[in-house]
């Protein structure tokens, strides 16, 4: 290195000017396109931050500039979706019925994760994947029939029939994902903690689950949204106004009629979106890795 | 109590070990509730689903009686039917293209190190984790026919008289459609690849290079091999998720301008729920099964291939 240097000076340092150059001209092109797609991807909701907080005869004169605040900005149609709208009704279903799927999935959905990951049985391969088949039929397949069983169960019109139907949409990602996190703990762990006197079952509630704990968490934020997102069955079992989650409910409730209340309606898409977002966010990383683990074999 | 149950000199034959312990027992019956549940509420329904499809089942008459082919015939008699099954594979062949292309430069710029991007890696990721309904409504804000800011752009630049009305001409209404669903499922194609494209194990390139690979050769016999499973699965899963979804086109066009953007899913509800006509519904959906089972059939052999690698 010193030895190029003394040799020809001038001429590494022109190189290395040029490497320079194309390395700011990378890094240059990478912000440009990572910006470009944040605001392609955040553009709607951009726009609609900007919608919840204007005027109506700023809002609905087609001549002004739609981007900026041609009056003053108010916070009054924000207050109005609060105060004046169904939506913390709809807030409040999403959230207990979420609550509870997340219950429910767990309940249901770590035993049987141990089950595949650890305890050895003759149609655990094959049941793993059957698992992942049914991550793969869609509510649109089912909604139809499943709008009957929801009746004759009488819960038509009720939201509890969503917290019925939403773990069969929850219950098989939860245990894919599970699998994955329990098949990362080591074995040695439980059989340690048989060795010093637990049972399976007590090795499992005592050791695996406090280990899997990060994972465990990461599983229910992604059940939550998950059910957060839910439409269709949404839209086929209940149809009284205050029953309703927010995804069936925002587009549904604040249109009356031929009446959008726009900047109510997008006050409302950008909270919800960017909580969710949020929370998502923080696990995403985990989430991915649950993901990928649970297609090793282990 | 755990001690005293484990000091238990534990050759004194399996068959004497508590419940906790018998790992034979202990496996199906952790299994059990969630089989149940999936069979109750997932298997249950999908057989109900194909009868219904046979029979005359409505929601004002629940009463099951064989109907025969009736219920096909009548669907097949329906120019609609046929709209909303073409619309619904053109929505997911271009949809399933743009997701595997922006996909990957999407998947590169959040594998990518720069300032900044925990902010620019939750404005991209939006589109996916807000409940399609309610990103639905942005857009339909978005293509308003009168105050959409795109029409205001055009006609600031001059390209533009009035308005587009994006959702009131049938073939804008398509290209609407399309758009939302590549929007929404770009960023999660993109995880996927990241995932994906994080576990290819970087010296099988290297190796490559060594034996005297040229980039050619690297790229169609080393890369292309090992990131296509994780392609496939990313574009699957978006082929899926377009296929099966209705919340955009109910949301945006109400399957119109007159049944123009009508998709199997939506027309399905509209018929089975709206229309009180369950097993004609039921006929509907069933016509996505075919492609669905092909779909996840492909899946699971891509991540076969991926867990080789």
């Amino acid at each position: 290195m010193t030895a190029t240097d003394v040799t020809s000076g001038a001429q590494v340092a022109q190189q290395r000017r040029r490497a320079a150059r194309r390395q700011i001209e990378a890094r240059v092109g990478l912000y440009v396109a990572a910006i470009l797609a944040a605001v392609l991807a955040a553009g709607p909701f951009l726009w609609a931050t900007i919608t919840m907080f204007k005027q109506d005869p700023d809002l609905y004169t087609r001549a002004n500039n739609p981007f900026i605040f041609n009056r003053s900005p108010t916070y009054e149609h924000v207050q109005y979706l609060f105060s004046d709208t169904t939506f913390t009704t709809f807030l409040w279903n999403t959230v207990w019925v979420g609550l509870l799927v997340v219950v429910i999935t767990l309940a249901v959905g770590l035993p049987a994760a141990y089950s595949l990951a650890r305890l050895d049985m003759p149609w655990g391969g094959p049941l793993g994947i059957a698992i992942f088949f049914v991550y793969l039929i869609p509510p649109s397949l089912l909604f139809i029939s499943l709008s009957r069983i929801v009746v004759e169960a009488g819960l038509q019109d009720s939201t509890w029939s969503l917290v019925l139907i939403y773990p069969t949409i929850t219950i098989p990602v939860s245990v894919w994902l599970l699998m994955g996190f329990l098949k990362s703990i080591p074995r040695d762990v439980e059989e340690q903690a048989m060795v010093d006197g637990y049972s399976r079952v007590g090795a499992f509630v005592r050791t695996v689950i406090p280990l899997a704990f990060p994972g465990i968490v990461a599983v229910v934020v992604f059940t939550f949204t998950l059910s957060a997102q839910e439409f269709i069955y949404a839209l086929s079992f209940v149809s009284p106004s205050a029953a309703k989650p927010i995804s069936t409910g925002v587009p549904t409730e604040l249109i009356r009629g031929d009446v959008f209340f726009w900047q109510s309606l997008q006050a409302a898409t950008v909270i919800v979106a960017v909580t969710i977002a949020f929370a998502f966010n923080l696990f995403l990383g985990r989430i991915i890795s649950g993901f990928t683990m649970g297609a090793v074999k282990g | 109590v755990a001690t005293l149950v484990r000091n238990r000199p534990r050759t004194a034959g399996a068959r004497r070990l508590p419940l906790a312990d018998r790992e034979g027992l202990l496996a199906p019956l952790f299994l059990l509730p969630a089989v149940v549940y999936i069979f109750a509420l997932v298997a249950v329904p999908f057989v109900l689903a194909i009868a219904f499809s046979f029979s005359d089942v409505t929601a004002g008459n629940p009463s099951f009686d064989w109907a025969g082919l009736d219920n096909y015939r009548a669907i097949f008699d329906d120019p609609v039917f046929w709209r909303s099954l073409r619309n619904t594979v053109l929505i997911t062949t271009i949809t399933m293209a743009l997701i595997l292309v922006l996909g990957k430069v999407l998947a590169m710029i959040l594998l990518a190190d720069f300032r900044g991007k925990w902010l620019v890696r939750f404005l991209i990721l939006l589109p996916w984790t807000t409940p399609v309904s309610l990103a639905a409504v942005s857009w339909l804000w978005l293509l308003d026919s009168i105050f959409s800011p795109i029409d205001w752009v055009l006609r600031e630049v001059g390209l533009l008289d009035t308005n587009v009305h994006w959702l009131g001409k049938s073939n804008l209404a398509m290209g609407s459609v399309i758009a939302v669903q590549a929007w929404r499922l770009i960023p999660l194609a993109a995880v996927i690849m990241m995932a994906g494209l994080v576990s290819i194990p970087r010296d099988i390139e290297d190796a490559a290079r060594v034996d005297g690979a040229g980039f050619w050769r690297r790229y169609f016999e080393v890369t292309l091999p090992l990131t296509l499973p994780v392609m496939a699965v990313a574009a699957l899963f978006g082929a899926i998720l377009t296929f099966t979804d209705m919340a955009v086109v109910y949301v945006l066009t109400r399957g119109g301008p007159t049944n123009s953007t009508q998709v199997l899913a939506s027309w399905a509800f509209f018929r089975g729920i709206e229309g009180g006509d369950l097993a004609q519904g039921a006929a509907v959906a069933l016509f996505m099964f075919p492609v669905l089972l092909a779909a996840a059939i492909a899946i699971l052999r891509a991540v076969r291939r991926m867990e080789v690698t």
